[in-house]
């Protein structure tokens, strides 16, 4: 219990000190010494979860309820405050409704309901807290160089990295607590403050873009967060509990029982994730500095909204109302996403549709609520989180050293610079080509989601999965062009830029390598907790030996062939006379006429508007018909009417 | 385990003599459809031995890297389905080894190359729905994956799976890259242009590509026979026949359309996949 405490307090303390340093050098040396202890410590919890194998832990202490009770209500004050400065009433009205309804609740209700344990540790919580711990702390380190840059980019402006790294070390303790969390009003107050940190971390640069855009994330979580509000109350009233371990033992007994909370639960999780309707603040979010994208997408915030919906799975299934509810927004919101982010050029935009595809295929599993979903859900968070982190912050450094975040401007990065394509390459890979971690997982959901009988989730991975192989080959190839004459640019980034960059890619290729050892001690464990009996596995053992194996053989392939050869190397073809440099061709007037090549992006099919008002319609309508639904029947129960 | 090896090795030795021996004949049907008396049988045998003995000229130092590694993992899928493994593993092992030579093709940033690529690309995406909705058809009757499981199940998978069958078939024509849509690489030089996807390689690395179709085009008909297979030696004959006749169909289209425009190639191919594809899968769901 101790290492929790530690892992939630830690960061706080760090970042209090963070707030007032201010000089380069000790900042420096005090977030990477932090982001080392913060990554040993989740390995020590990791470690010690092992051997102890304690699982909940009964921490009560009403004054932490009171204190956080306090600064719930602070909060809340605050967002009233700030969204009637700037007209967004829509986010003062939020906090005007759930917080006092909340802060009701537990001095009243509440307060007579036992909790036996607050806070808890499973493998799930492990493997999320890993990835706070591992993955958010380098994208910590990777932030200082690439802040120093951004400020210097930004030179007129007033320096607010104290303030950054504030808010990017709070949004660690939170996290943590967030998945350490069995009480759910603890959870609920963790969850507000990652949402409260991503307000202040997409507004950091204060233009008006990216205050209207952190509104937008605001106004949008607040209302997931009034989801949440709701599914305590109702579990609090009907069912009285507000444990989230009672919560799932009750829906793994009678799958069903426990709908109506968890509909509402996911609900919170389906805006958290940024699942359609709900995708445009995360894709507003990109305003804001790439190690804040980086940040968002791969170890925190989203991440919260699928642990939970994963973590609600033994509640959900083709079953009841909520679980449809949950895969159909998320395999449309997959669908969707996957198609808008052919039509994008912005590297950024790319990797963000990208999110919001993969998160929606990760709602998808935890909406079936089986075993083999689960296990597969479960897979895409862990390699989603290394190999997006990867990529963003591959974007974040291309960014600052050619000027552009567009991809048809990376033309011949290969030769500009080498060792950031080659990142880029294998991140690339990592996200949709066997053997590599996203396509295992993509096909132990595509096996899980025939084994639910829905044949239109089946119809949906197929289309997506062809979708997503186009959009990123499309710009692995841009990757890959071998274009003439280019210089080397790349002796201009940060070593911490190169460290954490070279951590992930090892992280990457390590995770393929390691995963059947992660789904025998953690993933199968943790189901066969959940759901009983004996836990079936996605994928059999001998195609996820094939896997490792083909890992290994693309890794010596390119080890020992890649860039060798021994033949004379000619001039490409440009029907016209090549001008001798592979860039210029002899024209029709007798002058050289210079060749540049754009990458194809079929705006007529997949424009980015048109996926996103099917999606979004769809997705809305889908919703408001599940949790009707859900209220429907939650009047009907509580008038005791023909049940 | 023995059998595995045996019919593992059988197929990397034998596939691309018979591939090779296909592409004869469909040169010889296609001419005589054409009026022409057309080449030996063995022409596309000389042919790759001739690209052998061209001059070592390549436009990059990396394209023969990816070119390699996509002739390797043809080479593998087709093993990983001749070992009887699984559907799913097959396929995506293909796109794979599909995206090295797309790869391979941007690499050398030359704007006729990129072109095939990139449409050899649309081709990819819109073939591939069909493609794994076929394994997953098999998988739903046979309740397996694995090639093995599905050719000694003892039902005949094409009566059920009617629609995924023609909806197969359908696709093969962009698996072939046959007209009308070959629109990434073509046999036909009135309709191509300069050579699309292959224009930037030549030699040795033209012959790899030549023979890595072979090999691909083998196992292609290796999920034809699939729909027949049903452990007994009809069920293997009726496979075989209709192996072939799928083929001559292909050639037979091959020779009587133009290329057609990108768009009906993803609207023809998703529209069949939709339409013969989920709707079989959801009445073999129902029954």
């Amino acid at each position: 219990m101790g290492t929790i405490f530690f892992l939630i307090l830690f960061p706080l303390v760090v970042a209090f000190v963070l707030l007032v340093v201010k000089a380069d050098a000790a900042r420096g040396a005090i977030v990477k010494f932090a982001a080392l202890v913060i990554a040993a410590g989740s390995i020590f919890l990791a470690v010690q979860y092992f051997q102890n194998g304690g699982q909940y832990f009964d921490f009560s202490n009403e004054t932490v309820n009171y204190v956080m009770m306090v600064i719930e209500a602070c909060l809340a004050i605050y967002i009233i405050y700030t969204g009637i400065k700037h007209k967004k009433y829509l986010a003062s009205l939020f906090a005007i409704i759930q917080t006092p309804l909340l802060i009701w609740f537990e001095l009243t209700k509440g307060h007579h309901i036992q909790v036996g344990s607050n806070l808890y540790i499973d493998r799930l919580s492990m493997i999320m807290a890993l990835i706070i711990g591992i993955i958010g702390s380098l994208i910590c380190v990777y932030a200082l160089g690439y802040m120093k840059d951004f400020q210097h980019h930004h030179s007129g402006e007033k320096d607010r990295r104290p303030w950054f790294f504030f808010v990017m070390f709070v949004f660690l303790a939170a996290m943590f607590g967030l998945v350490t969390s069995n009480n759910l009003i603890w959870m609920y107050f963790f969850w507000e403050i990652t949402s409260l940190s991503s307000f202040f971390l997409i507004g950091y640069t204060k233009t008006k873009e990216a205050t209207n855009n952190a509104f937008r994330a605001l106004i949008m979580n607040l209302l997931g967060g009034l989801g949440f509000a709701v599914g305590i109350l109702i579990l609090g009233f009907v069912y009285d509990t507000i444990e989230l371990s009672t919560m799932i033992t009750y829906g793994t007994m009678y799958q069903g029982i426990m709908a109506i909370p968890a509909a509402f639960l996911a609900f919170a999780g389906i805006t958290k994730a940024a699942q359609m309707p709900f995708n445009s603040w995360l894709l507003g979010a990109m305003v804001a500095p790439t190690p804040t994208s980086a940040l968002l997408h791969s170890s925190t915030m989203v991440k919260a909204g699928v642990f939970m919906i994963i973590k609600l799975a033994p509640c959900l299934g083709m079953g009841n109302f909520a679980g449809l509810m949950v895969m159909t927004v998320g395999g449309v919101t997959f669908l969707m996403a996957s198609f808008a982010a052919i039509s994008q050029s912005n590297a950024k935009k790319v990797l963000a549709y990208s999110t919001i595809a993969n998160l929606g295929l990760i709602v998808t599993c935890g909406g079936i609520g089986t075993a083999g979903a689960v296990w597969a859900g479960i897979m895409l968070i862990i390699f989603h989180a290394i190999t997006k982190s990867l990529l963003f912050l591959c974007v974040g450094t291309a960014e600052h050293n050619i000027g552009s975040r567009d991809i048809e401007d990376m033309d011949g990065l290969f030769g500009r610079m080498p060792r950031l394509a080659t990142f880029v390459m294998i991140g690339i890979a990592g996200m949709f080509l066997a053997p590599f971690g996203m396509l295992i997982s993509k096909w132990a959901s595509m096996t899980a989601f025939v084994d639910s009988g829905n044949i239109l989730l089946v119809a949906i991975i197929c289309f997506g999965s062809a979708a997503t192989a186009f959009y990123w080959t499309k710009w692995l190839g841009k990757m890959a062009a071998v274009v003439a004459g280019a210089e080397n640019i790349q002796q201009n980034v940060h070593k911490e830029e190169w460290f954490v960059q070279g951590t992930l890619v090892v992280l990457t290729i390590a995770a393929c390598l390691a995963f059947p050892l992660v789904s025998s001690y953690m993933l199968v464990p943790y189901l066969e907790g959940v759901f009983g009996g004996l836990s079936s596995m996605a994928l059999s053992a001998d195609n996820m030996i094939i896997m490792c194996v083909m890992v290994v053989v693309v890794l010596l392939l390119i080890l020992f062939f890649f860039g060798k050869t021994k033949k004379r190397i000619v001039p490409i073809y440009l029907a016209g006379a090549n001008e001798g440099d592979d860039l210029r061709f002899h024209g029709a007037m007798e002058k050289p006429v210079s060749v540049s090549l754009r990458n194809w992006h079929m705006e007529s099919y997949f424009g980015e508007k048109k996926m996103n008002v099917i999606g979004c319609s769809v997705t809305a309508a889908v919703i408001i018909i599940g949790l009707g639904l859900m209220i429907g029947s939650l009047v009907t129960i509580l008038t005791g009417g023909a049940a | 385990m023995i059998t595995t090896i045996i019919s593992v090795v059988a197929y990397v030795v034998l596939a691309p003599l018979v591939g090779g021996l296909l592409a004869g004949l469909d040169r010889i049907v296609s001419a005589r459809m054409q009026g022409r008396v057309g080449p030996p049988l063995l022409q596309p045998f000389y042919d790759v031995f001739k690209l052998r003995e061209k001059e070592d000229i390549t436009v990059n130092n990396v394209q023969d890297f990816y070119v390699t590694c996509f002739f390797f993992f043809v080479v593998v899928t087709g093993a990983f389905f001749f070992a009887g493994g699984d559907l799913l593993l097959v396929i995506f092992t293909l796109t794979l080894a599909s995206v090295f030579l797309i790869v391979a093709a941007f690499s050398s940033n030359s704007p006729y190359s990129q072109i095939g690529a990139e449409r050899e690309l649309l081709q990819m995406m819109a073939y591939e729905p069909m493609v794994l909705l076929t394994a997953i058809g098999f998988y739903m009757t046979e309740g397996s994956f694995k090639v093995k499981d599905i050719i000694s199940g003892g039902a005949m998978d094409f009566l059920p799976l009617v629609g995924v069958f023609f909806g197969f078939i359908f696709i093969l024509t962009l698996k072939f890259r046959k007209s009308p849509f070959d629109l990434s690489m073509s046999h036909h030089a009135h309709q191509e242009l300069v050579k699309g996807l292959v224009t930037e390689f030549s030699g040795k690395t033209m012959a790899l590509i030549e023979v890595a179709h072979w090999y691909e085009n083998i196992f292609l008909l290796g999920f034809v026979f699939l729909f027949f297979a049903n452990g007994t030696i009809w069920g293997a004959v009726i496979g075989v026949v209709v192996c072939l006749l799928a083929y001559f169909l292909e050639v037979f289209i091959d020779n009587n359309f133009a290329r057609m425009k990108w768009q009906v190639a993803i609207n023809s191919a998703w529209l069949v996949a939709l339409i013969l594809g989920v709707i079989n899968l959801f009445i073999v769901y129902l029954i």
